[in-house]
């Protein structure tokens, strides 16, 4: 076990608890630098998938895991993002503008809509925003003009002062790009959850009503969860768009909704590892289901074992499991696994019995 | 001088009245106690005091102005702090950053300076730090600094949510039964912190509570209620030995420990 | 004469979307959880059904199957609680929420497997009879659906208001520790609504079977009957077949007056609608937390 021993306030305010931490990160980010000098141009892509799919889930769970607000239409944003960023490029604004623009928009719309939800509470929050993400299907193919209906649009290349980026031909540069804004996202999260804004968050989510008597504002704040939140996700929408090059209204249906929620549930709610354990499972998923698949047919000479659908089914499954055994996610697990090798051997197995999920009920007594 | 005042309060939940005409005023510096039997009136007059609730007659006034047009969130940033009777804090997070949320009042930065944690917003942190730190010696929590709520014993969690109202630098403290579910030493514990809130950190506190030992120990005044009613208000004395309130509290003859 | 048809068959789609409604209804009441995955519920009983008396699979007796598939539906129901559900006791709702969201996943995947993703309708003795009632032709499903979903609706609603049994599962909703200490069997009761809920799930499902294709993916038409359940009050048996009613008629309406597209957006709309302007009126249940 290592003892932090704190000698000023700084060492509270810092962004690594202690230095070998920092040390971890620091060749974290040093493996993701160098990633393209051993992965091929496919896995390189699907690294960049994880990433688009992390950033995503960092904005969710600024909102749901961190301010305790459950949403289940979160596709709708990441579509107005990635919709908002063509039609500007198609307008002729440069991709510099054009996307850190359609995140902003989209905040501002995420807090325009939060404030008229804003009332609602657990169920009915998620019954209302998964209404959006339906909605927002249809209203896709309504707005033909402007989002090409059924056909969709087909995003341009990306032109940064003359330096053109592609997911096909410069993989590398454009999953530098995703892996940039990656970065710069985590840091804005790190640096709000140190904040003020989100303590205020946090306090939200455990007792809105000791948070209120404490000086928090509960709609102001509620509504930049939503604005921060719904930003983010629309970053998010603007570069799947970019990296699925054309896409129409069933990209961002409703399943992909509920995917996100699900994801962060399992990567583990209240925690920005969460948002990344969840997308590694979603983006690997596929891949490992594929070869999982490859080694049975090989081995027991079955030629066919291509169930549609086995990949949400697996997915649902491993969700369930976690739910029932695992409430804290994969990041509950992990901590746990870290925990065990940094006591060892006192580990106790009731260590983290007093730790209830993050999610409070809405049922009042 | 009176720093806060409820005059002729009156709150009904439909045919109950749950504060009948309440008056009285909290002088600067002053250990002010309400007491009465369960279903007196004593925490619907705090989340009065809160604006959880709006009463339907009366005014209450803070610092000579009335505070029933300002939401709930704006009253901290008077300087009025309070605790919960049935512990409300925040349960998955550390202590640390439990009294970190009790600055939230004197949060100066905005949402875009604190996503890029902008040079002052630092500042302000280390200020917010310090105060955080020289409450949790106060108190003496530094054991517990670093743990979360979640895993803290009923007693410990009682005195963070002390140590969060504190936190917020209030000129007038509001405390829901601080020393219930308290043990004989911690009930102790309390009487020596209150009086040092009151005369080191000159903070005027207002307090429901039903340990008379308590209240008599530390209250300059006590207001006696019945039933949403003022019985009587006095010195801890005058009060105990008030008929009306004896009879209020049927059954206890003695004036020694009076228990709702 | 078309107004006339157009309602109709507007009110017996409607009635599907109540019942599953009245399953979310249900579980809501008893349990204070919602069932996201009532749709997928109400899907698979349709395929249970279309397994047990179609042609091509079991061929029994359609007047058999009707039954045997209910109880499967119910025991299902049961097993699902008694398995997985009942260890969620004392999570938080949402955690439900996200948990019956998997298993519609897990659901919707398995019917897929076992039956195919291929849409199809089921084999009923009335398929294609008409009725002639007031000089109007009506389908007979039609009629069929809108009958047995108003006996369906005024039996339940009977049984939560004067079977003990079913006010047990009221108390069981509203204090579960209280409802324990009166000698409630708390764990058997919401076990036994789950099984209800799975066996107004089949009726619906061999409702909505009778008169069109089904296929795995038409459990999302449980996010209509969410509409429904909202617009008509969370808490209310009837409340919900109502609100189910009203999105069946408005549909046809709304695709008959307005330009394609808007049709499909005018439930959510309403919902959305009534969520905001309407939360008092609908959230009865709910009650504003004491300090």
């Amino acid at each position: 076990m290592r003892f932090v021993f704190k000698r000023s306030y700084d060492d509270d305010i810092k962004l690594f608890k202690h230095k070998m931490r920092a040390f971890y990160y620091l060749l974290l980010l040093v493996l993701m630098l160098s990633l393209p000098l051993f992965l091929d141009s496919f896995f390189l892509g699907e690294v960049t998938y994880v990433l688009i799919f992390s950033i995503a889930g960092m904005g969710l769970m600024l909102l749901t895991g961190h301010t305790g607000q459950v949403s289940l239409g979160h596709a709708a944003f990441m579509a107005l993002g990635a919709y908002l960023n063509v039609i500007m490029l198609e307008k002729g604004v440069p991709f510099i503008i054009s996307l850190p623009l359609a995140g902003i928009i989209t905040g501002i719309v995420g807090a325009i809509i939060a404030f008229p939800v804003l009332r609602l509470h657990g169920i009915y929050l998620a019954i209302a925003t998964l209404a959006i993400s339906v909605l927002t299907e249809d209203i896709i193919v309504i707005a033909e003009p402007f989002t090409g209906g059924v056909v969709g649009l087909v995003a341009p290349q990306i032109d940064i002062f003359g330096y053109n980026i592609d997911r096909y031909s410069t993989p590398i540069a454009f999953y530098f790009l995703v892996l940039f804004i990656t970065l710069f996202i985590l840091l804005i999260y790190r640096n709000l959850l140190r904040a003020p804004l989100g303590r205020a968050f946090i306090a939200m989510r455990d007792s809105e009503i000791s948070a209120q008597a404490m000086g928090v504002n509960i709609t102001k704040t509620k509504m930049s969860a939503f604005a921060i939140s719904c930003a983010i996700t629309g970053l998010a929408g603007g570069l799947l768009g970019h990296f699925a090059g054309a896409f129409n209204h069933e990209t961002f249906n409703l399943i992909l909704s509920i995917q996100l929620l699900l994801m962060i549930v399992i990567g583990g709610l209240g925690s920005i590892h969460g948002a990344f354990f969840g997308a590694i499972l979603v983006g690997f998923l596929p891949q490992i289901i594929a070869m999982v698949r490859d080694v049975i047919s090989n081995s027991f000479g079955v030629s066919s074992l291509a169930i549609p659908g086995i990949e949400v089914g697996i997915f649902a499954a491993i969700l369930v499991v976690m739910i029932l055994f695992e409430p804290m996610g994969i990041y509950g697990r992990w901590i746990k696994i870290r925990t065990y090798f940094e006591l060892f051997p006192f580990y106790r197995k009731n260590m983290f019995k007093r730790q209830k999920s993050y999610l409070k009920t809405e049922r009042m007594k | 001088m009176s720093l806060l005042s409820l005059e002729n309060v009156t709150l009904a939940f439909g045919g109950l009245v749950a504060v009948n005409n309440v008056s009285f005023h909290v002088g600067e510096g002053e250990v002010f106690s309400l007491v009465g039997p369960n279903g007196a009136g004593k925490s619907t007059i705090f989340n009065l005091i809160s604006r959880f609730y709006s009463p339907q007659r009366g005014d209450i006034l803070f610092a000579n102005n009335s505070i029933l047009k300002l939401r709930p969130d704006q009253i901290p940033s008077l300087g009025i702090a309070r605790t919960f009777q049935n512990i409300e804090l925040f349960e998955q997070s550390t202590v640390l950053q439990n009294l970190l949320v009790g600055r939230q009042r004197h949060r100066k930065s905005n949402m875009f300076s604190e996503m890029f944690f902008a040079p002052f917003v630092r500042d302000e942190e280390r200020r917010h730090r310090q105060v955080v730190e020289e409450v949790i010696d106060f108190l003496e929590l530094q054991a517990y600094r670093d743990k979360y709520i979640a895993g803290l014993p009923y007693g410990v969690r009682k005195i963070v949510e002390l140590a969060r109202a504190l936190a917020s630098e209030p000129k007038i403290l509001l405390l829901d039964e601080p020393a219930s579910g308290l043990s004989l030493e911690e009930t102790n514990d309390m009487i020596f912190w209150i009086e040092d809130i009151k005369k080191q950190m000159k903070i005027t506190v207002l307090m429901v509570e039903h340990d008379m030992n308590l209240v008599a120990s530390v209250s300059d005044r006590v207001l006696a209620l019945a039933d949403g009613r003022e019985l009587a208000i006095g010195t801890p004395k005058q009060v105990q030995s008030h008929p009306d309130v004896i009879k209020a509290y049927l059954g206890t003859s003695t004036v020694g420990n009076i228990d709702g | 004469m078309d107004f006339i048809q157009l309602a109709i068959s507007g009110l017996a789609q409607g009635c599907v979307y109540g019942l599953i409604a009245l399953g979310f209804v249900l579980i809501y009441k008893a349990t204070e959880g919602v069932n996201f995955a009532q749709g997928d519920f109400m899907m698979m009983g349709a395929f249970v059904t279309i397994w047990l008396t179609n042609a091509e699979y079991l061929g029994i007796n359609f007047w058999l199957a009707v039954p045997i598939a209910i109880l499967i539906m119910g025991i299902l129901g049961y097993l699902l609680d008694m398995l997985i559900i009942r260890r969620m006791f004392g999570q938080p709702q949402i955690a439900l929420v996200i948990l019956t969201i998997a298993l519609g996943f897990i659901i919707r995947f398995a019917a897929g497997a076992i039956w195919t993703h291929e849409p199809q309708l089921l084999e009923t003795p009335f398929a294609g009879k008409e009725v002639r009632f007031l000089g109007f032709v009506l389908g007979f499903e039609e009629v069929a659906v809108i009958i047995v979903t108003l006996l369906l609706t005024l039996f339940l609603f009977l049984f939560f208001k004067k079977a003990k049994l079913g006010k047990a599962m009221q108390a069981a909703s509203q204090n579960q520790l209280a409802a324990y200490y009166m000698g409630i069997p708390v764990k058997k009761i919401q076990s036994l609504v789950w099984a209800l809920a799975g066996a107004v799930a089949a009726v619906a499902g061999i409702l909505f079977a009778s008169k069109g294709a089904v296929d795995p993916s038409t459990g999302l038409l449980g996010i209509k009957a969410f509409a429904a359940a909202v617009i008509g009050g969370f808490g209310s048996l009837p409340g919900a077949l109502i609100g189910g009613l009203i999105i069946g008629i408005i549909e046809p309406f709304a695709a008959y007056a307005l330009p394609a597209g808007y049709s499909q957006i005018t439930p959510y709309l309403i919902m959305i609608l009534v969520l905001i302007f309407r939360p008092a009126g609908l959230f009865s249940q709910m009650h504003s937390k004491k300090v």
